[in-house]
């Protein structure tokens, strides 16, 4: 439920720049170029984790492909003092936020939850609960105000990703209704990617989603998820109105998702290759790097330099994750609270010493649970 | 020492945590102008303002999401759900998100988030009104849960909750808002003399049946306590007050002073908090044990009709026919 009539594009997906009443990006050709960078380096870092997945370095992986314009485009509108609650496909927009790439990939790997700080980089956990963080930005919102951050282009801003499939839970509905009625200064920016898992968006919507908005009071606006240079100035227009008090927004990026669901699911089996191979021709990359050429905006060097430097971040993934080591048996343990519990120290205890029970005559441990589980009790 | 009844004295420790602390909030359905179903925070927005005082839309999960989303930003937010019954709405919210958060960014997220919820039967009310949901909090990791019993620890307690920088679910028994003791409003919390969040009490001392009761429940068991004293049966009363983490010691020493317990709650009766406390004093106090440890609770049904009620509810009499029952072993 899309056209070139119906929402906002300015690259067509031959490449060719259409001029826009209201939207337009104000790039030096650096920007232009730094772009592209980002796009190929998403895709690139995306492939080798899926290859990692393939491996059975990583238990799982939710490839974004397909969606780098819309991660790309939104996530360099943002300024640092900006906040984004992701679900948990955005690596391109983590990528921007400047977090770690491995980071992303300890939660899939399954060494940790994906336990970065926010604070570092303005980047939320991931989210895997459809939905959920959406009131989670809305509230945090709520406090931009209250603190008395919002009323100028100084302001900060909050923007929450969710999908198509999160605009049928309740939270997002609620959180529309909160960041409404409180004039939240958050951008709600959906990756229509058109399946949730394999249910599609025409089951979730008999209308375009982004004209649910106006029902919550919201200016919602639709726009070509495969066209970064949209996606940005779209997304810059949405945050600029949150920082300075006009209230909340409702983005529709509409996308596809080119991989299947997670590396766990076939999706031959709920859509044909004829639609796949469709939106192969609306390839968010191609079109850009097109654009580039035709405006001679970059050159082959730029063009071979990017796929090397892209190259060269997916091997020190690769590295990396290699690298990560299994957390000792006690880390499970850890963090539960904030203050410690005596119940769950005993619990804590009583494994530690049957781990220590596994010890050999030379007093070494036979697992890691030797490493000792003096510490935290937190 | 001011006498005040429990919905006063909860309405006291709010206004002295928000004097406290610039960053506590209060959120909830009908809470500002209102002053709450309950009145527990009559009062509060003219002092404080709307923007500390929030009346938020009908959207419980909207009220815990948002809270999480506050406390991100430094913020202690204390909401209320109006009722039991209207908690699920956010369970979602509460389980897989609040209680989860620390956990899953390994410490470098705080949720200091206290969600009040009203709970239990007693009042004649319609469907939803009067349940007793605490066992679905105490089982999530991550979350703690507490009940006040009287006017006196709910002051103390809901001030502790709101300084604790781990989510807190805070029962209050709606039955018992209007009974009245004495609160000393003028003690220091941080006075070691204080009973900490998460101490159980023992609030009568016996030598010859260990009664263990939270909410509700412990002002029953205290006039069970009564009766028994005039059949020469010395019951001891414990105040769990934590329902996670559970205070054990006191509850383990008392039966082994007793070799008797005795779990009254109103909740339903299977995989509730009564089978948790006894199996652990089974395993802990087997040989100090004179009788099968027994449980006095609600049903295995859902919340009956309010003309039905006082039947399910337990009373001083069933109680003190499970009293019996273990004084029966010799």
């Amino acid at each position: 439920m899309a056209d070139s009539e119906s929402f906002v594009q300015l690259l067509t997906p031959s490449g060719h720049y259409r001029q826009h009443n209201e939207y337009a990006v104000d790039f030096t050709p650096q920007q232009y170029r730094d772009i592209y960078r980002d796009l190929v380096i998403v895709r690139r870092l995306d492939a080798e984790a899926t290859a990692l997945q393939r491996q059975g370095e990583l238990g799982l992986w939710a490839s974004l492909l397909g969606q780098e314009a819309a991660q790309v485009g939104s996530g360099r509108a943002l300024q640092p003092q900006d906040v984004a609650f992701p679900s948990y496909r955005e690596h391109g927009v983590a990528w921007c936020r400047g977090l770690d790439p491995i980071a992303p990939l300890r939660l899939f790997r399954g060494v940790d939850h994906g336990a970065w700080d926010p604070a570092d980089t303005n980047f939320h956990l991931y989210t895997i609960v459809i939905g959920s963080q959406t009131l989670h930005a809305t509230g945090y919102a709520m406090g931009v105000t209250k603190d008395g951050q919002v009323g100028s282009e100084d302001g900060a801003a909050v923007i929450t990703y969710f999908g198509d499939g999160a605009t049928s839970q309740g939270d997002l509905n609620e959180a529309l209704i909160w960041a409404s009625g409180f004039a939240a200064p958050v951008v709600f920016f959906c990756q229509n990617n058109q399946y949730a898992i394999s249910a599609p968006s025409t089951r979730q919507s008999r209308i375009p989603l982004y004209l649910r908005a106006a029902g919550f009071g919201l200016p919602g606006i639709q726009v070509d998820g495969n066209d970064v240079l949209a996606c940005y100035s779209v997304t810059q227009a949405a945050l600029r109105r949150a920082r300075l008090g006009e209230g909340p927004t409702f983005i529709e990026a509409y996308t596809y998702r080119m991989a299947a669901h997670t590396t766990s699911d076939d999706a031959s089996r709920y859509r044909p290759s004829s639609e796949v191979e469709l939106w192969q021709q609306r390839d968010p990359i191609a079109r850009y790097r097109a654009y580039l050429e035709r405006e001679q905006l970059a050159d082959a060097e730029f063009f071979a330099d990017t796929d090397s430097q892209a190259q060269q971040l997916a091997l020190k993934l690769r590295a990396q994750t290699l690298a990560l080591p299994d957390p000792p048996p006690r880390a499970i343990f850890d963090q539960v609270y904030a203050e410690p519990s005596a119940q769950l120290a005993e619990q804590q205890e009583k494994f530690a010493a049957y781990l220590d029970s596994f010890a050999d005559n030379d007093g070494e441990a036979a697992t890691a649970g030797s490493q000792g589980l003096g510490g935290s009790t937190s | 020492m001011t006498v005040m009844t429990l919905s006063k004295a909860l309405n006291a420790g709010l206004r002295a945590a928000m004097e406290a602390d610039a960053r506590v909030l209060l959120m909830g359905e009908d809470i500002a102008t209102l002053g709450g179903v309950f009145r527990v925070t009559d009062g509060l927005a003219k002092d404080f303002g709307e923007g500390r005082v929030i009346d938020t839309p009908l959207s419980e999960a909207g009220i815990v999401g948002t809270a999480i989303g506050l406390a991100l930003r430094g913020y202690r937010p204390v909401c209320e759900i109006q009722f039991d019954g209207f908690v699920y709405p956010a369970y979602d919210q509460i389980v897989t998100q609040l209680a989860k958060m620390h956990y899953r960014s390994a410490g470098r997220v705080q949720l200091p988030v206290v969600i009040r919820i009203p709970f239990g039967g007693g009042i004649g009310a319609v469907e939803h009104h009067s349940e007793s949901p605490e066992a679905y909090f105490a089982h999530t990791p991550g979350l703690k849960v507490v009940s006040c019993a009287d006017a006196s620890d709910a002051y103390v307690m809901i001030q502790q909750a709101i300084a604790s920088d781990d989510p807190v679910i805070f029962f209050e028994p709606k039955r018992r808002y209007w009974d009245k003791a004495e609160v000393d409003q003028t003690q220091d919390l941080l006075d070691a003399a204080v009973t900490p969040l998460h101490a159980a009490r023992i609030v009568r001392v016996g030598r010859d049946v260990t009664v263990v009761a939270y909410g509700p429940m412990v002002k029953t068991c205290l006039a069970a306590a009564l009766s028994a004293a005039d059949c020469n049966q010395e019951l001891e009363v414990i105040d769990l007050r934590s329902l996670s983490p559970l205070d054990f010691e006191p509850v383990l020493s008392s039966v082994r002073k007793t070799g008797r317990l005795v779990v009254v709650h109103e909740a339903p009766r299977t995989v509730g908090l009564g089978a948790e406390i006894c199996a652990r004093v089974s395993e802990e106090c087997f040989y100090h044990l004179e009788a099968p440890p027994l449980r006095v609770t609600g049903f295995d049904t859902p919340y009956p009709p309010a003309r039905l009620e006082e039947h399910y509810l337990p009373d001083v009499e069933r109680i003190l026919t499970s009293v019996d029952i273990v004084m029966s072993h010799r």
